[in-house]
Order: structure tokens, then sequence, then C-alpha cells
């Protein structure tokens, strides 16, 4: 169990904003942290990480103390068993793809895991190449594997996926999950896409304005009622037309567009750039709006 | 035929002053990029200020410190038994103070350019300061590196004003090539200033032709 309370200042745009939350995280739980920009959401990924210190931090994770202010006591950053992917790589350009994963072995370490993940993660092929010459969703491939080459207990994520186009997403998405089930690990997750947090986490929080404003399971934080259903997507209204008596609302979720009737009245809580919820009761699909986060 | 003395020591001047220079730089530099320090500013522009100050300033300064007559001079004296005016010592570490910012400045952009994500990517993967410098930051800003060398050792050569202030003119000690030039100049011996001169300039538009060349290929880091 991971148990983290955190108060900072955090210097944004309009001015300070204290970021105060407190958590409590299963061992072996995919957690997602969503919500606007500025909200503080990496902050927490980094006092945990220790690359940002608090002005008040509390981190215990299992037995051990890794932050308490109280008593001055600051685990060092590599003390902690973290595997961190940050939002732009951070690949190391002087080494390999093969380089940068042996980088972070310990001296003691075997070999074997570089080679492990390496075929994990498909990367073969591209084990000699310099991260320059990588696309997108290459890179973020070599950077989870590389926090993985530790076999940290904790693997933090910082949107990792927010600069690949779908396709990869999805892609990556599955690469993530597996290796968050292989290694064992307890993930935290900083993601603003609502069908990647519904895909992989068990929990979701949602922080606005540095504080913790829902928690749960993405289904239930998401939507205010659960509907009893045989599917459900999450997506956005991209496009609302009318044919004949009815309208068509048009969903776009993952790479799928998914066209659903409404009605006139229904129309008005609609609007283009919402997020849905589409799901099927036996024959007819019915949206829901997901709530209003911001 | 001129005597070789002065391009000897000239060089071994410039060898010497690069490699403290190199040394010295790199933990500076590390410093000035990441520490948080107030007085930073104050640090930074006293390292820039050998780049604007007259030669003979700083030449003047040093010779007062380093005089036996004077508190550090005499410490020097009284417990070392080191003598820095008109020595070579003297002129070394005369030459590494006014040939710091030469070697500071490039790579201090050089780390300035590097993400701050790779030091921290570094720190998660459990290295330690020391591992992330030498085997990170310093690889990935060679190019740097090498115009700090390149320009130190080319900077060191052509040094006068201060090496005739703290260094004077002594034979196979102090006497630089810049300042044989200066002698025979005086002497009116125009035609082995010449050659002094000749053989000087060549070298330096060498060097530098070098570090062009090779910093077009490049293009990562400003070159002063």
């Amino acid at each position: 169990m991971i148990q983290i309370a955190i108060y900072k200042m955090l210097q944004t745009a309009n001015g300070e904003l204290p970021l105060d939350i407190s958590l409590t995280i299963e061992k072996g739980q995919f957690v997602s942290i969503y919500g606007n920009s500025g909200a503080g959401k990496t902050t927490i990924l980094r006092v945990l990480s220790g690359l940002t210190k608090a002005e008040m931090a509390s981190i215990k994770v299992g037995e051990v103390k890794w932050d308490d202010t109280k008593k001055k006591f600051h685990l060092p950053i590599q003390k902690r068993s973290i595997g961190f992917v940050f939002q732009d790589f951070a690949l190391f350009p002087n080494l390999t793809v093969k380089e940068n994963l042996e980088f972070a072995l310990s001296k003691n370490d075997s070999k074997e895991i570089v080679s492990e993940l390496i075929e994990l993660m498909e990367l073969q092929s591209l084990q000699n190449s310099k991260p320059q010459n990588l696309s997108g969703g290459q890179k973020q491939r070599v950077a989870l594997a590389r926090a993985i080459v530790r076999k940290p207990e904790i693997l933090l994520l910082d949107e990792p996926l927010s600069a690949l186009d779908d396709e990869m997403r999805s892609k990556l998405q599955d690469y993530i999950l597996q290796i968050h089930q292989k290694y064992n690990l307890t993930t935290l997750m900083v993601s603003h896409s609502l069908s990647e947090i519904f895909k992989l986490s068990d929990k979701v929080i949602v922080v606005d304005k540095g504080k913790i404003v829902k928690e749960g399971i993405p289904e239930t934080v998401f939507s205010e009622q659960k509907v009893s259903s045989k599917f459900q997507l999450t997506g956005e209204i991209i496009n609302i037309t009318k044919s004949d008596i009815v309208y068509v609302v048009q969903v776009s979720s993952g790479n799928n567009i998914i066209k659903v009737i409404a009605t006139e009245e229904e129309l008005d809580q609609y609007k283009v750039g919402q997020k849905v919820l589409v799901a099927s009761k036996a024959f007819n699909p019915i949206i829901q709006i997901l709530n209003k986060l911001t | 035929m001129i005597n070789l003395d002065p391009l000897w020591l000239t060089a071994k001047l410039a060898l010497i002053t690069t490699i403290i220079l190199l040394v010295v730089s790199i933990p500076l530099c590390y410093w000035l990029c990441y520490s948080r320090f107030r007085l930073k500013a104050v640090i930074e522009a006293l390292i820039s200020l050998p780049l604007v100050l007259p030669p003979s300033v700083l030449g003047f300064y040093l010779l007062i410190a380093f005089s036996p007559e004077n508190a550090f001079g005499k410490f020097l004296a009284d417990y070392f038994d080191i003598r820095l005016v008109f020595t070579f010592e003297g002129l070394i570490l005369a030459s590494v103070l006014y040939s710091l910012p030469f070697m500071v400045n490039p790579i201090l952009s050089g780390l300035k350019n590097l993400p701050p994500v790779l030091q921290e990517a570094s720190f998660t993967l459990g290295k330690s300061r020391v591992t992330t410098i030498t085997k990170i930051l310093i690889p990935n800003i060679r190019a740097s590196l090498f115009t700090g060398i390149i320009m130190t050792f080319a900077h060191t050569l052509g040094e006068f004003g201060v090496v005739l202030m703290v260094g004077g003119s002594i034979p196979e000690e102090t006497k630089v090539v810049s300042i044989a030039i200066y002698e025979e100049v005086e002497a009116m011996n125009y035609q082995n200033a010449n050659i002094y001169a000749g053989i000087l300039f060549v070298f330096s538009f060498s060097i530098l032709l070098a570090v062009h060349l090779i910093h077009n290929k490049h293009r990562k880091t400003t070159l002063y």
C-alpha cells in the first residue's frame, strides 16, 4: 500500500495555487490521474519520485518511508524504487536503444532483463539505433522499457501517449497493460484521454485546482449513475446532423465513428465536443453525457 | 635564426592552462547550470570579466596580489615557498583566470541547451550525480567541450598584457611569443618579429578554421 500526502505551493499562470492532496493506492493497482493542465497532476508524480520537494510531504510505500518532512526525511531519488516515463521520452541521445536500457542496470545486475524487455517491446531491429532516428511510438517503447529495467515497484507515467496518433496510442496502451501485469507493478498515470483511462485503469483520481475532487473506478467517476449495459464506450461528439425526422449524432471513440439517433428534445443537451458515454442495452444504443469536470 | 624557446614556452603555457581549465570548468559549469544560488549572477559576471576588462587591469591586480609585499603573496611565500610574480607558475595562474570565460562559456551554453529532463531521467534510473555528469551530460556536449578547449588554447597563445604585467620577460621562464615579438620590434629586429608573428598568425588561424569547419557540421552550440 502506498500512502501519499502532499502540500505544495504551485506557481501557475494565474498566480499561486496550493496543491493539497492525500491518497492511498493499493499494491498492484493501475491508477490514473485526470484533470486540467496546471491542476498539479505532474507535480504529484514528481514529488512521489523525489524529483520535486514539497513543503509538506509524507509518503510511505509499504513499510518504507520515502518522505517525511516533519522529521526532515527525504529519501534520495536514486533509492526510490520507481520507473519514470517522461512526457518527452528523455532518452539519452548519446546512447543507442540497447545502451539506454543497459544504462539503467546496476553494477551487478544481469543483462537478461534488457534482452527480455527488448523482445517484449519488439525493439530487436532498433536496438542499435540512436534515439534521434526513432519515431515517436518507438521512442515511447524504449522509454517504457528503460523504466522497467530496474524492476521498480512503482511505474510513473506522465502523459505517456499524448504525442502519439490514435493507432499508436492504442498499441502502446496494450504494451503498458502487459508490462503492468507482467512485472506486478503499481502504476500511476497522468492522462488526458478518457478512453485511455477507461481501458487501463482500476481507479481514477480527478484533480482540479490542486485538490482531489473525485476518485473511484472510471465508470462511476465519469458517469452519474452506472448504466447497466451490454457494452459501453467513451467518446466525443464530433457532428450532429438532421436526417428526416430524427437527428444523427456522430461520436468518435478510438478509431470508430459511431452514429446514434437522437430526438429533437434530447438534442438540447448535446453539443459538438462533449465527452459522452455510448452504451447499448440489448438493441438500442444510448448516449449519456459524462460528468462535467471543469 | 630565431630563438625557439618562446614558442615552446607559449605552447607549454597554453597546454597546461587548457588542461587546468577543463578540469575546473566542468564542475563549475555544472554548478552554474543547476544551482539556485542567489548570487550566481555575480559569479557569472566575474567569470566573464576578462572578456571586457583590459588585460593590463587584470594583470595589475594580479601583480599586486601575488607580490610578496602583500598578504596573499606573503602567505604563499612564507608557508608554501611559492613565488608567483615573474615565474612560470604565476603565469599559469594568471592565464587560467584570464582564459576562464573562453572555457566556461561554451561548456555552460552546452549544458544549458541540454533538456534538464535528461539529468532527471538518469536520477530516476538510480544513477548518482557523478555518473550522470560523466556518462550522460559530458558525452552530449562534446561539441561545446571541443570549442572550449580550442578557444582556450588559442586565446592563451595570444595573451600579452596579463603576461607582461605578471611575468615580465624572463627567457625560458616567462618570455612567451607575444612578448618576444614586442621586444624584437623594440630592438628594431623586424625580421625576427615577422617570423614570430607569422608563426602565431598561421597557427591561430588554422585552429580557428578547424573549429569553424567542425562547428558548421554540428550547429548545436554557440561558439563564444
